[in-house]
């Protein structure tokens, strides 16, 4: 059982600092050269409520690194990297913490310099494809735009850059796709106009929103293979949201784990798959539908997510883990290095509730 | 549960289906959506429909439905042809056909409560009075695992799991015997998609009842279903039994999709077979067979003529020009998978 062993290890040898050097979580102030991307300790509160949407969120992206997020539907995913784009919507409005580009802080910026970095150091493909295409443009307008405004191209070197990338994204005839419009797509095809759109600036770094989900796997492998070359050839940084494990262990590096608004585990995709501690994460993994499973009943975590206004004082995945004890009910725990880069939000993996609860 | 009964519960015979595309004048072009689909499901039976986004499946499932008129061709239920039925003979067979849409979001009315949601179809086909509607609505709450003070609630307070949970609710109110599942946990994370998986595998044992389960997730076809069913570009390139399928896939296109499905486990990226070559769409199905332009084992004739289907052994037919195996030619992998 990893979860033993890690704690007899930690016990034996006393957490060196060497450990803390080479781990990707951050320390205050601390900037790494490699360092893309850095979120320290975020929140995005509800307007009318100022209730936490996300909170404490804390996740740095290197340059060149794929990084993946995953975890339960509604836990914050898509507000975390609409908050990076400074694409928030209105309800929604930025709290404590801080965002940072290549060392430049997103969260004091105007909305005019988040603008200028927009398409060129940071771009986005959203979740939802169809509310993200303009309707009234076709599809060239709305690709040579960008490429314009951005890169400061000429209307021919403009085209040819957009067929260019159309086809990298698999799409066939992407001159006739150039002067289509939005609605005379298949959802699939439109998805990769969108993944087009986000990459044909070559930005810094990618933010990618569920891009497959509506590909099938052929295709979809296309589009990983893409994501994964440029990453090779221009050191692009990717922030890769999705629901499938799978995905998320073969194109990223490291990968943070969502539950209810924070950040509950994150690790090299090794130490997450290979050895994951939270309860939430180690439940996910466990439903995986996997072929030896056909014929038995899949495993699925019970309960459901408390909502945003039942989210008590204690450890949010508390109500539905089979290992929740007092503290667990009373004290929030922190997001605690577990050795490497590994880090987990949980009493239980850290010791902590042993000694508390004995 | 009665399955493998000798009589088919539905028979899709030489189903075709055009759309107008969009475009003015001359430019305007038709969408051939689904092109000579013939598909058999016994009772009890679960198919899954698998392919490429924009291949017809939804398409497929709608027509099965009788939510959408085919250009050409007939549907059998029990045996008696769906467009001929006439007045409660046609109503009762809208009760027992069921669709579950791909989108719980924009399928369901935000402006009624849950109960009403549910009672709705009651309503429509005036089953009941209003206490007994509401006694109904009930018991299929407690069927599918959310208790009755979800009643009063409205869509928008629930999570994407328990809002599919509602589609499939509304389904089943009127205890039909098929239902068509379209991409029924696509936008859910990997823990909810269980739950409703093993709803719908309880349901079925529960009632008898018999799935055509449409879904990108070749895990979760793979779980679900008894035989598959592989569509490209509008026609059907194959069909199998679910384990011949996944461990011997014939058509090129399925080995492809099989060889593609992500795992968890690090280094099989490398084993996959991505395909070259150019992707058509809808508009512009090339000549001869749909896929000669991602084939890896393209011959002339497959850019001349379309292949037939062919039946390969019991429970499989295929639509490829390699097949039946000519002993002389090199097949390369599919010869493998021939074994
Ligand atoms: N405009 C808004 N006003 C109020 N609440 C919002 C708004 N947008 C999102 N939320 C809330 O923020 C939370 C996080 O939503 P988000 O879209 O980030 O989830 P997600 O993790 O991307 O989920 P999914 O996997 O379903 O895409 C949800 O509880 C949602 O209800
Ligand atoms: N109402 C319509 N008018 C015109 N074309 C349509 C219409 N509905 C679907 N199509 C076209 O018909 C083809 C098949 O669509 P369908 O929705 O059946 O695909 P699908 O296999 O369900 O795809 P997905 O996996 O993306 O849901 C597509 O090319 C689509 O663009
Ligand atoms: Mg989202
Ligand atoms: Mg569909």
């Amino acid at each position: 059982m990893p979860l033993l062993t890690d704690w007899v290890k930690k016990a034996i040898e006393p957490e060196p600092s060497s450990q803390q050097r080479n781990c990707r979580l951050p320390e205050a102030g601390e900037r790494d050269e490699d360092e893309l991307l850095a979120v320290r300790n975020l929140s995005v509160n509800v307007k009318s409520s100022s209730r936490p949407v996300i909170e404490g969120i804390d996740l740095t992206v290197g340059r060149g690194e794929i990084v993946g997020i995953v975890g339960e539907s509604g836990c914050g995913k898509s507000v975390l990297s609409l908050s990076i784009m400074g694409l928030l919507p209105s309800a929604l409005k930025l709290g404590g913490g801080e965002l940072r580009l290549n060392g430049q802080s997103l969260h004091q910026a105007s909305q005019r310099q988040i603008r200028s970095m927009r398409g060129k150091h940071m771009s986005m493909i959203f979740q939802d494809p169809m509310t993200s295409l303009n309707p009234t443009l076709t599809i060239g307008e709305q690709l040579t735009e960008s490429l314009r405004l951005h890169l400061k191209l000429g209307g021919r070197e403009a085209r040819e850059r957009a067929v260019l990338w159309l086809r990298r994204t698999g799409l066939p005839r992407p001159e006739a796709i150039l002067s289509s419009y939005p609605h005379q797509l298949s959802g699939g095809m439109r998805q990769r106009v969108m993944i087009a759109i986000a990459l044909c600036c070559e930005p810094e770094l990618l933010i990618a929103d569920e891009p497959t989900t509506a590909l099938d796997v052929t295709i979809q492998a296309q589009i990983l293979d893409v994501l994964f070359r440029i990453r090779e050839e221009e050191q692009t940084s990717i922030l890769f949201i999705s629901h499938d494990l799978g995905v998320i262990a073969e194109l990223c590096d490291r990968v943070a784990v969502m539950y209810a608004g924070q950040i509950v585990e994150q690790g090299t995709v090794e130490e997450l798959f290979e050895s994951p501690q939270h309860p939430y994460t180690i439940g996910l993994m466990k439903s995986i539908p996997k072929p030896e499973k056909k014929g038995m009943r899949l495993y699925a975590i019970p309960g459901t997510v408390p909502s945003l206004h039942d989210r008590g004082e204690g450890c949010r995945f508390q109500s539905r883990c089979a290992h929740a004890a007092a503290i667990c009910l009373d004290a929030m725990p922190a997001l605690e290095h577990r050795g490497g880069s590994h880090a987990v939000r949980c009493f239980l993996a850290s010791g902590e509730r042993r000694e508390m609860d004995v | 549960m009665s399955k493998h009964h000798d009589e088919p519960l539905i028979e899709l015979n030489g189903l075709f289906k055009t759309y107008d595309g969009a475009g003015f004048g001359a430019a305007k072009k038709k969408v051939h959506a689904v092109h000579d689909v013939s598909l058999t499901i016994m009772p009890g039976e679960t198919l899954g429909l698998v392919g490429e986004s924009g291949c017809g499946k939804s398409t497929t499932g709608r027509m099965a439905a009788r939510l959408l008129q085919p250009s050409a061709g007939n549907i059998t239920y029990r045996g008696r042809d769906l467009s001929l039925l006439r007045g409660r003979e046609s109503k009762t067979m809208r009760k027992a056909i069921q669709y579950v849409f791909q989108d719980p979001y924009a399928s369901l009315n935000p402006k009624f409560t849950i109960a009403d949601l549910l009672e709705e179809p009651l309503r429509i086909h005036k089953l009941g009075d209003k206490a007994e509607r509401r006694r109904q609505v009930d018991a299929m709450l407690e069927t599918i695992g959310l208790n009755s003070s979800y009643a009063r609630r409205y869509v928008h307070e629930l999570s994407g799991g328990q809002r599919q949970r509602i589609g499939i609710a509304r389904a089943l109110m009127l205890k039909p015997e098929f239902l068509i599942l379209d991409e029924p946990v696509s936008a859910l994370d990997v823990s909810v998609q269980s739950q409703i998986l093993n709803l719908l595998k309880d349901l079925q044992k529960q009632y008898g009842l018999t799935y055509l389960f449409i879904s990108h997730d070749l895990n979760v076809v793979h779980y679900m279903s008894d035989r598959v069913a592989v569509m490209y570009m509008g026609k059907l390139v194959e069909i199998a039994d679910v384990e011949g399928l996944y461990h011997a896939p014939f058509h090129p296109y399925t080995q492809a999709l099989i060889s593609a499905i992500p795992s968890e486990q690090r280094g099989k990226r490398s084993e996959r077979r991505l395909l070259t070559g150019e992707i058509p769409d809808a508009l512009s199905i090339p000549e001869g067979c749909s896929f000669h332009t991602r084939c890896p084992y393209v011959r002339d004739s497959c850019r001349r003529e379309t292949p037939p289907i062919i039946g390969m052994g019991e429970s499989r037919t295929v639509r490829c020009h390699l097949y039946p195996v000519d002993e002389g030619l090199d097949y390369g992998e599919t010869k493998v998978a021939l074994g």
